[in-house]
């Protein structure tokens, strides 16, 4: 996505065009419990990116093979909805939409206790409502809300953010013209409380010195956005201490 | 690991399942693996940071403009480039056009099936592509035939022909090794129609920059490289490095089902700085051989 | 009371040595890495001078043999039925264990019994990591096909408040309206009264139990709402 001029994204002032700071995030919405039907859901935004998620299970498989022995299947879907994008897109699954439900498993996989529900399938379905960079990390953040939300045990919450490289300077939260021009777009997700990263791709290229500071980068990022996950799923608990 | 029932393809794409049908190492072999590790020992007598022994053969096919064949240990992988005239992208006009695809064809491994490419395939082969890409490696904006009508599309196909771990690192050799070795031919240029002359000579695909894949697995707190298909299935979590000629990174992509700290991350990182090398001198030495040769 | 509760959340530390996990599926509430103890779902965590109390709020119902369960007919097989018991596994009823004699599914037809779509009240005769839940109907004569009245849902982490400690709270219920209530540990509830309004009153009383589980002095308050509600009509 690199053809002709570059655009200046980091203004004299060293802000970026929306006006953060390098190591700013985007304004974060939080809710979980959103859906009626589903056993967790959640909805979460960064800036304009806008991400639905629902949980159902765990629960029998419709195809009795589909199991295994000593823990639950998980399945998931990153789809993201025709009007999300600047040009409609197609509703049948891309390969990019196939390669992110496959990371975004492996990201939830390392906290989901699945060894509780053997012979189980547990259902994740991810909507992308509008896509302003940033979508799987948005996705996951949703995700991880809504297995919480549906009472499924877990390690711990998984928190996600991309972290870019725009006019040689590293910036936390790319959203869609930092990423379609920027240098580089890392996306990581992280278990903060087990110190554990569970999703990590780069899309560019970074020095070693340039990937260290990045790594930091997200993991002080993680770090706040589990604690806004932490608040919200708090906030709907607060009734209980209430009499 | 006769034993892998049919992978029913009708649900390959919709979603992404906890893989089901996976090859089963039997549990006296997983536990030798994770004993030696402990001594920092692997099964078949590496050290962590060996690589497996690596054949190349150059101008496999001749059919194909760029054409590879790559043994790393036990996996193998043909990767050939064919080279196409074709329309560019709206939004890069002055672009030549870069695809890389991978199969996984069904007699590499009991576990894969006929039917198009599953997530595994698709994942292996945008991973190549992204870090082929975001590094230019490919000039292509010397691929243009008539700037904003017709350009060469490189075609890079991946065939996974037998399947012992570690098919990044093996088709990402390939994949350098065949673009390496491709030849744009001659054409000429009469009105709107472009005319191959396969009789005369050829250019070479203009490339600046080079990267390979390094592919470390976690096995309890130990790093090892270049897994093979027993240590992939046994590691709690595995993480690729694309790494430049100069020591850059040109794309990362952690994949398993566990995760790792940070710290380690750094440490996987470091190390795969440390271990390209020895695969771009296995793609040096037969290139300079095959140089001399001809 | 000397008490203070917290909400805890998954990954959250609970210093395990004086902990005791309360409720329904206490088992899948924590985890263990190290010697520490950790929630693994959201709860409710009561620390006192004495000890510490974990209660988790939100939680999947899992079978256990010997739980009193409702269940919902989803399939009519040759010789059993699948019963929905809104857990991660369907529940068995056989023809045997039903009619309570042998069954030949060649000269007889289960649909005539039962059919999709009926409440059955049984209990968990048993449950492995292995295989399916089995239901029976022997040791109660309320176990069997539901008839009459009316079955409420509530989340299964709130049965048991609805329930009470020595059963307090469910024999008050019990007690102050006069039906006949059946608690299935699924979170299904079979209440069985003289008229209509006093199952509506009785299911907003259950449903105010739900909202308020964690709370102090609730059988008090719902006691005075029944009493008002019921003087009413």
């Amino acid at each position: 996505m690199k053809y002709g001029e570059t655009p200046q994204l980091i203004k004299e002032d060293g802000t970026r065009l929306d006006g953060r700071k390098p190591e700013d995030p985007r304004p974060i919405h939080m809710e979980v419990g959103v859906l009626e039907n589903a056993d967790g859901s959640a909805y979460v935004s960064f800036g304009k990116t806008r991400v639905l998620a629902a949980v159902y299970g765990p629960r029998e498989p419709i195809q009795k093979y589909m199991v295994l022995p000593d823990r639950a299947i998980l399945r998931v879907r990153y789809h993201m909805a025709p009007f999300s994008t600047g040009e409609r897109k197609s509703p049948a699954p891309s390969r990019r939409e196939i390669e992110l439900s496959k990371v975004i498993r492996e990201a939830l996989e390392p906290v989901v206790i699945t060894e509780l529900y053997p012979r189980t399938m547990i259902d994740l379905f991810i909507e992308v409502l509008q896509a302003d960079g940033g979508t799987r990390t948005t996705g996951v953040t949703a995700a991880s809300l809504a297995l919480a939300d549906a009472g499924i045990a877990m390690r711990d919450l998984v928190s996600g953010v991309a972290i870019g490289k725009v006019n040689g300077v590293l910036v936390v939260d790319i959203d869609e013209v930092e990423d379609m021009y920027g240098e580089a777009d890392m996306p990581a997700a992280m278990a903060t409380k087990l110190g554990l990263v569970t999703l990590l791709q780069l899309n560019g290229v970074l020095t070693k010195e340039e990937f260290v500071q990045a790594m930091e980068m997200a993991k002080k990022t993680l770090e706040k956005v589990s604690e806004m996950q932490r608040k919200t799923l708090l906030e709907k608990y607060s009734s209980v201490l209430q009499v | 690991m006769k034993n892998i029932q049919v992978y029913f393809k009708f649900e390959v794409n919709k979603v992404s399942f906890t893989p089901f049908r996976v090859p089963i190492v039997p549990q006296l072999k997983k536990n030798m693996i994770l004993s030696m590790i402990e001594k920092g020992l692997r099964i078949d007598g590496r050290k962590p940071e060996d690589i497996r022994p690596i054949k190349i053969v150059t101008n496999y096919l001749d059919k194909a403009e760029g054409s590879a064949y790559v043994e790393l240990g036990k996996t193998k992988v043909i990767a050939g480039v064919k080279m196409e005239v074709g329309e560019p992208f709206q939004d890069m006009p002055d672009l030549g056009v870069l695809t890389v695809h991978a199969e996984f064809v069904p007699l590499a491994s009991p576990s894969f099936e006929p039917g198009p490419p599953d997530e595994n395939a698709i994942e292996l082969s945008r991973v190549i592509d992204r870090s082929f890409r975001e590094l230019g490696a490919v000039e292509l904006e010397k691929l243009v035939i008539i700037p904003g009508k017709k350009v060469w599309i490189v075609w890079v196909d991946l065939y996974i022909i037998d399947h012992d771990g570690n098919l990044l690192d093996a088709s990402m050799l390939a994949a350098l090794t065949a673009l390496k070795l491709t030849k744009i031919p001659s054409y000429t240029i009469e009105g709107e129609d472009i005319i191959i002359n396969k009789e005369s000579a050829k250019t070479t695909l203009p490339l600046k920059e080079e990267a390979i894949y390094v592919h470390i697995a976690k096995i309890g707190s130990h790093f090892i490289v270049d897994p093979s298909l027993d240590e992939e299935v046994v590691a709690d979590s595995r993480i690729a490095f694309s790494i430049s000629r100069d020591g850059r990174i040109a794309g990362i992509q952690k994949m398993g089902q566990g995760g790792m700290s940070v710290d380690e991350i750094i440490k996987a990182m470091e190390l795969a700085v440390t271990v390209a090398p020895k695969y771009f001198n296995a793609v040096d030495l037969v290139l300079n051989k095959e140089g001399n040769e001809g | 009371m000397a008490e203070e509760k917290t909400i805890v959340l998954p990954g959250d530390k609970l210093n395990g040595s004086e902990l005791e996990v309360r409720g329904l599926g206490r088992n899948y509430a924590t985890y263990k890495l190290g010697n520490e103890v950790y929630a693994a779902l959201p709860g409710v965590l009561e620390i006192s001078e004495e000890k510490k109390v974990f209660i988790p709020l939100e939680n999947i119902y899992i079978p256990k043999p010997g739980d009193i369960v409702i269940g919902i007919v989803i399939n009519v097989g040759l010789s059993y039925w699948t019963i929905d018991i809104r857990a991660p596994y369907n529940a068995v009823l056989t023809a045997q264990e039903f009619l309570n004699r042998p069954f030949n599914p060649a000269n007889e037809t289960l649909s005539l019994y039962l059919v999709e779509g009926d409440y059955v009240i049984g209990k968990i005769s048993s449950f492995d990591r292995f295989r399916s839940p089995f239901i029976t109907l022997k040791g109660s004569d309320k176990f069997g096909k539901i008839v009459n009245g009316k079955v409420i849902e509530i989340k299964p982490s709130r049965i048991p408040r609805v329930i009470g400690k020595k059963r307090s709270m469910i024999n008050m219920l019990i007690e102050e309206s006069g039906c006949d209530i059946t608690v299935g540990v699924n979170g299904l509830i079979h209440i069985d009264c003289e008229n209509s309004h006093l199952e509506d009153v009785v299911t907003l009383a259950i449903k105010r139990i739900e909202a308020e589980a964690h709370t102090s002095g609730l059988t008090d308050r719902v006691r005075s709402f029944l009493k008002e509600q019921l003087s009413n009509s």
